[in-house]
């Protein structure tokens, strides 16, 4: 599938994923385009992680193909900048800002002590676009949440990425920090794609370009307000009252009770 | 003190004591770092035990019981750390397991072997002065094989050790980095049997990367310290053990042990109070305002 004569850096086709006798993505499809802010919503459970982890290659999907770059996920996922959620126990873990950062040049092969100086120049241009190169010698447990999203922010640049992938990035930082990481995002996503992962609807939906709702199934149409079916369709309904294997398919063809018109 | 010291040395047993602490801390060291980063402390605990049946086997068959024990901690390793990766939710019982079967079988075939046994004490006790020069050179070489494989892959390490997940959208060989980490613990439980024994070679690996993680925050930092802690508490152990005429193994480590505590108390009234001054800091600055 093509837009403007532009070829998909994400493309999902009808995915299936899940854990042991548990399906949790239920025929998910979805396109992400050059320059795309999307954020997706949907309730804890809803298969946000499993989404995650199908587009990066970490488990593979039960059927339906997903397609990073035009290569497997495993080989496309090399292009995406993936910003985990802030995890309590990463403050634990004696290390500082720069060698974080550093992460993001690692690959296969790579591992002596010292950095090549092009990998120091990106490391360097990754912190002074997220403005953390003052704080590159602090230790990850001397900063902020906020910082510390700030840091992933920039380890996933460092590695050149088309694509921005982030796991609910504000679930742990205070609401002036949320914004400023919001413009952040704003002013990246000039240049590279963003999809954004969130159970928090109202942080997400003034900034992303397009949004989505996820509860198993995926309800995205390349929108950008929330309607509220969608918001039935990811947080309430019943999973088998949720548009059905039609991607793109437009809400409004359920009638008022969630009943399906088909 | 000089004249003890120069009578101490004047013995080959405890010049050779005295380079195997000096390997075993650079190896303990440093590898303890990854240990207690990565959490897996029990595994090290696991392969530390499980490297028994080997010296049993290798006594049983007549053999040095040190090649039992580097083969049997390699199977071990390897074994332990397919299971760590693979098999995630039961992986502490399995190695639990594993590790008690190990030591039933070296007391089995120990018992099954004729003959005088008391030299085997020193492999679950440690005997740091009964270390053989050929021993001491077999020690130095798989120490150098561990650090060298881990100044080389450093950076992968430390990846690895922090964010798994990363690392593996990265690209990196993630499963081959932290089973080849697990066979370093292996190696390095080898290398330290003789000094403190396989019993509590546990300790040899935690206690100086604990104390270092308390004041130092950086890896290869952690590193640095805790071997020359390591060093410290041998050295500190040996000359104590050999004045008290206590058994050298289990005095080094209740020297760590009784540092860690010290460290980890003070560090605790370090903290808080800095706490207090920097509260009594703001209290006063707000005051100021007002």
């Amino acid at each position: 599938m093509e837009r403007d004569g532009e070829a998909p850096i994400i493309s999902l086709r009808n995915v299936w994923a899940g854990y042991d006798l548990d399906t949790v993505l239920e025929d998910v499809s979805f396109d992400l385009f050059p320059r795309d802010y999307v954020g997706l919503i949907g309730p804890n459970g809803g298969g946000k992680t499993t989404l995650i982890k199908v587009i990066l290659g970490l488990i593979p999907p039960r059927s339906g193909s997903v397609q990073v770059m035009g290569s497997s996920a495993a080989e496309g996922r090399k292009y995406i900048g993936y910003v985990p959620q802030l995890q309590v126990s990463d403050k634990a873990f004696p290390i500082n800002v720069w060698d974080v950062v550093s992460m993001g040049r690692i690959k296969p092969g790579f591992g002596s002590l010292r950095l090549k100086a092009e990998d120091r120049q990106r490391v360097e241009e990754a912190l002074r676009q997220t403005g953390m190169l003052d704080l590159s010698k602090r230790s990850i447990n001397e900063i902020s949440g906020g910082q510390r999203q700030r840091v992933y922010i920039a380890r996933a640049l460092a590695a050149q990425p088309r694509i921005l992938l982030l796991d609910e990035p504000t679930a742990s930082v205070d609401p002036q920090a949320s914004v400023q990481l919001y413009d952040l995002l704003a002013r990246l996503n000039e240049e590279i794609s963003i999809l954004l992962i969130s159970h928090d609807m109202t942080a997400i939906s003034a900034y992303v370009k397009t949004i989505g709702c996820i509860n198993r199934r995926l309800v995205y149409h390349r929108d950008k307000s929330i309607s509220a079916d969608m918001l039935d369709a990811g947080y309430e309904c019943p999973v088998d009252l949720i548009a059905h294997g039609v991607p793109h398919r437009v809400l409004p063809a359920h009638d008022k009770d969630g009943e399906r018109l088909e | 003190m000089i004249d003890f010291l120069r009578e101490v040395l004047s013995y080959e047993f405890m010049r050779n004591a005295l380079l195997d602490g000096v390997i075993v801390s650079a190896a303990c060291g440093v590898v303890g770092t990854l240990v207690v980063l990565n959490r897996i402390v029990f595994i090290s605990g696991g392969i530390a035990h499980a490297a028994y049946g080997g010296v049993g086997i290798a006594y049983f068959l007549g053999l040095n019981p040190v090649w039992g024990a580097v083969g049997f901690s390699l199977l071990s390793s390897l074994a332990m750390g397919y299971v760590h990766r693979k098999e995630k939710a039961r992986a502490d019982t399995i190695i639990g397991v594993m590790w008690a079967l190990g030591m039933a079988l070296g007391i089995i075939f120990v018992s099954l072997s004729p003959g005088y046994k008391a030299d085997l004490m020193s492999y679950l006790f440690g005997s740091i002065l009964a270390v053989s020069t050929g021993d001491l050179w077999l020690m130095a070489v798989i120490a150098l094989v561990v650090l060298a494989f881990v100044l080389v892959f450093y950076r992968l390490l430390l990846a690895i050790s922090f964010d798994e997940t990363f690392s593996t959208v990265r690209n990196v060989p993630v499963g081959l980095l932290s089973m080849a980490m697990i066979v370093l613990i292996g190696l390095t439980v080898v290398i330290s049997m003789r000094v403190v024994g396989l019993i509590l070679v546990i300790a040899l690996l935690t206690i100086p990367p604990a104390i270092a993680n308390l004041y130092v925050r950086e890896m290869r930092g952690i590193m640095v310290l805790s071997t020359g802690l390591s060093l410290l508490f041998m050295i500190a152990g040996l000359l104590v053990s050999y004045a008290l005429n206590l058994p050298s193994g289990a005095v080094i480590i209740l020297l760590a042990g009784l540092a860690y505590a010290l460290a980890a108390i003070s560090k605790g009234i370090f903290d808080k109070r800095r706490q207090i001054r920097e509260t009594t800091a703001q209290k006063n600055d707000l005051e100021l305002i007002r």
